[in-house]
């Protein structure tokens, strides 16, 4: 109980929510990384996947994709980065961190849409060519938002996972709320340790829930959000 | 600190020839800590399946319980933990265990649903109870969807195992983190030790299990996974 109140203690601290090491300033760090890789991902990822989708090809993509992705340890990633990244001459902290971060997001988002898309019902998408669209048309107007159940659960999973995953960027000099965990563990203060897990697991539980309700209001009424997703790796 | 020189070759095959004795040390935790995990995640998530199967409306609290553990970044978790559990196996395996339960319950209850009927009734008409009909043709009939859980739930494991060396444990991670502290050659060389055989034993255990899946479903199709 006493170390309970040694951790609200910690939040209580003014000094803790002031400067670069201050809670606000962590978790700014920590968010803006995971929007900026989990963005950059779908970006690169969705189109191959819808255009694979729309031509029903290229399946072996996507499971290659999510096999890969969940036999390589999502630590051994964000390691594997920072040598690299040095190499590249782009330094420690954030470049290794948000190149990890965004070979993370890419197998769930690149999967899960490929199938979302590849899955939709033939005879509509038959009907779509027998009225007269073109391909692009028939992709844009009837399986993209047939598949958007799919793809904003795929973008959710993605961003859950990358937030889970960034507290590991502390490892390789990034900032982010993994910095309370990894320097806890390393000064052995478990006040801090406990304060970081808080946050870290708020952020995860809150992007999900945000992200679910966001889902809930772009997905075409009609629609409904049944389907299971593939996740990615675990963080 | 000390940066790689340009010059300097990208991995040292000197040093994996001198440690190839703590290697092989590492990857023989690994497999231990992985074993424990999903053995007794197998267990738990048996018991909690046959709850689920006997009374329906469990099911849903249970996967919501198990999926909200599975949300939870597993260095928070661990960060939850230490300060109750300490710097020990124990911390690393109660984090690990609580990552299997969700994926293996839903394999083992989708697998169990997806036996027809059709099956149920004639075993029920040979006379069969309900324990016997469970362990007899149930159980073996959902195997290939219970061992694609397995499967998937293993392979996670493993990736899982390489955090835990950020509380003293590990097995490869430990060669991942100390790769972490040097700005050399020598860094980067254990670090891909480390990566590769993970992710060799990974591929290893998903094909063991394939083969063990064939093994005792010789009848059956291969189906997938849930998820």
């Amino acid at each position: 109980m006493e170390f309970l109140g040694d951790v609200l203690a910690w939040f209580l601290d003014p000094e803790n929510w002031k400067g670069p090491a201050g809670i606000p300033s962590r978790m700014w760090e920590h968010i803006q990384i995971s929007v900026v890789a989990t963005v950059a991902a779908a970006a690169v990822a969705l189109p191959p996947a819808l255009w694979l989708g729309h031509r029903r090809r290229g399946g072996f993509v996507a499971v290659a994709a999510v096999n890969i992705g969940r036999a390589v340890p999502s630590f051994a990633i964000m390691a594997l980065f920072l040598p690299i990244s040095i190499r590249l001459g782009l330094g420690l902290g954030f470049w290794p961190t948000l190149l990890a971060l965004f070979a993370l997001a890419l197998p769930p988002i690149f999967t899960n849409t490929y199938t979302g898309v590849r899955d939709v019902d033939p005879a509509l998408v038959e009907a779509g060519h027998g009225m007269g669209m073109t391909d692009g048309e028939v992709l844009r107007r009837i399986e993209a938002p047939m598949a958007s159940p799919v793809i904003l659960a795929a973008l959710r999973v993605s961003a859950v996972q990358v937030v889970a995953t960034a507290p590991l960027a502390a490892l390789v000099a990034w900032g982010g709320l993994g910095r309370y965990i990894v320097d806890g563990f390393a000064v052995q203060d478990n006040v801090r340790v406990l304060a970081g897990g808080v946050l870290v697991a708020l952020l995860s539980v809150t992007t999900e829930i945000v992200l679910g309700a966001v889902e809930k209001r772009v997905v075409p009424k009609g629609l409904t959000t049944t389907e299971e997703v593939i996740p990615g790796a675990h963080a | 600190m000390i940066f790689a020189q340009a010059d300097e070759p990208f991995v040292r095959w000197d040093w994996i020839g001198r440690n190839l004795d703590d290697l092989w040390a590492a990857t023989q935790e690994h497999i231990i800590l992985t074993a424990i995990a999903v053995g007794v995640g197998l267990v738990i998530s048996l018991a909690l399946s046959i709850v689920a199967l006997r009374w329906r409306k469990t099911y849903t609290p249970i996967t919501w319980v198990t999926g909200v553990l599975y949300t939870i970044p597993s260095l928070a978790l661990f960060a939850f933990l230490v300060p109750i559990t300490g710097l020990t196996r124990l911390t690393a395996e109660i984090g690990l265990v609580s990552y299997t339960l969700l994926i293996l319950i839903r394999n083992i209850v989708a697998g169990i649903d997806g036996v027809p009927g059709s099956v149920l009734e004639a075993a029920r008409g040979m006379g069969y109870t309900p324990r016997r009909m469970f362990i007899d043709i149930q159980l073996p009939l959902a195997m290939p969807v219970i061992i694609a859980g397995v499967r998937i739930a293993t392979v996670t494991t493993i990736g899982l195992v390489t955090i835990t060396a950020l509380i003293g444990q590990g097995g490869l991670g430990f060669f991942i983190l100390r790769g972490l502290q040097f700005f050399s050659a020598i860094g980067t060389t254990q670090i891909l030790a480390g990566t590769v055989l993970s992710v060799l034993l990974a591929v290893a255990a998903d094909l063991g299990l394939l083969g063990l899946e064939k093994l005792l479903t010789p009848w059956a199709k291969h189906k997938a996974a849930v998820g």
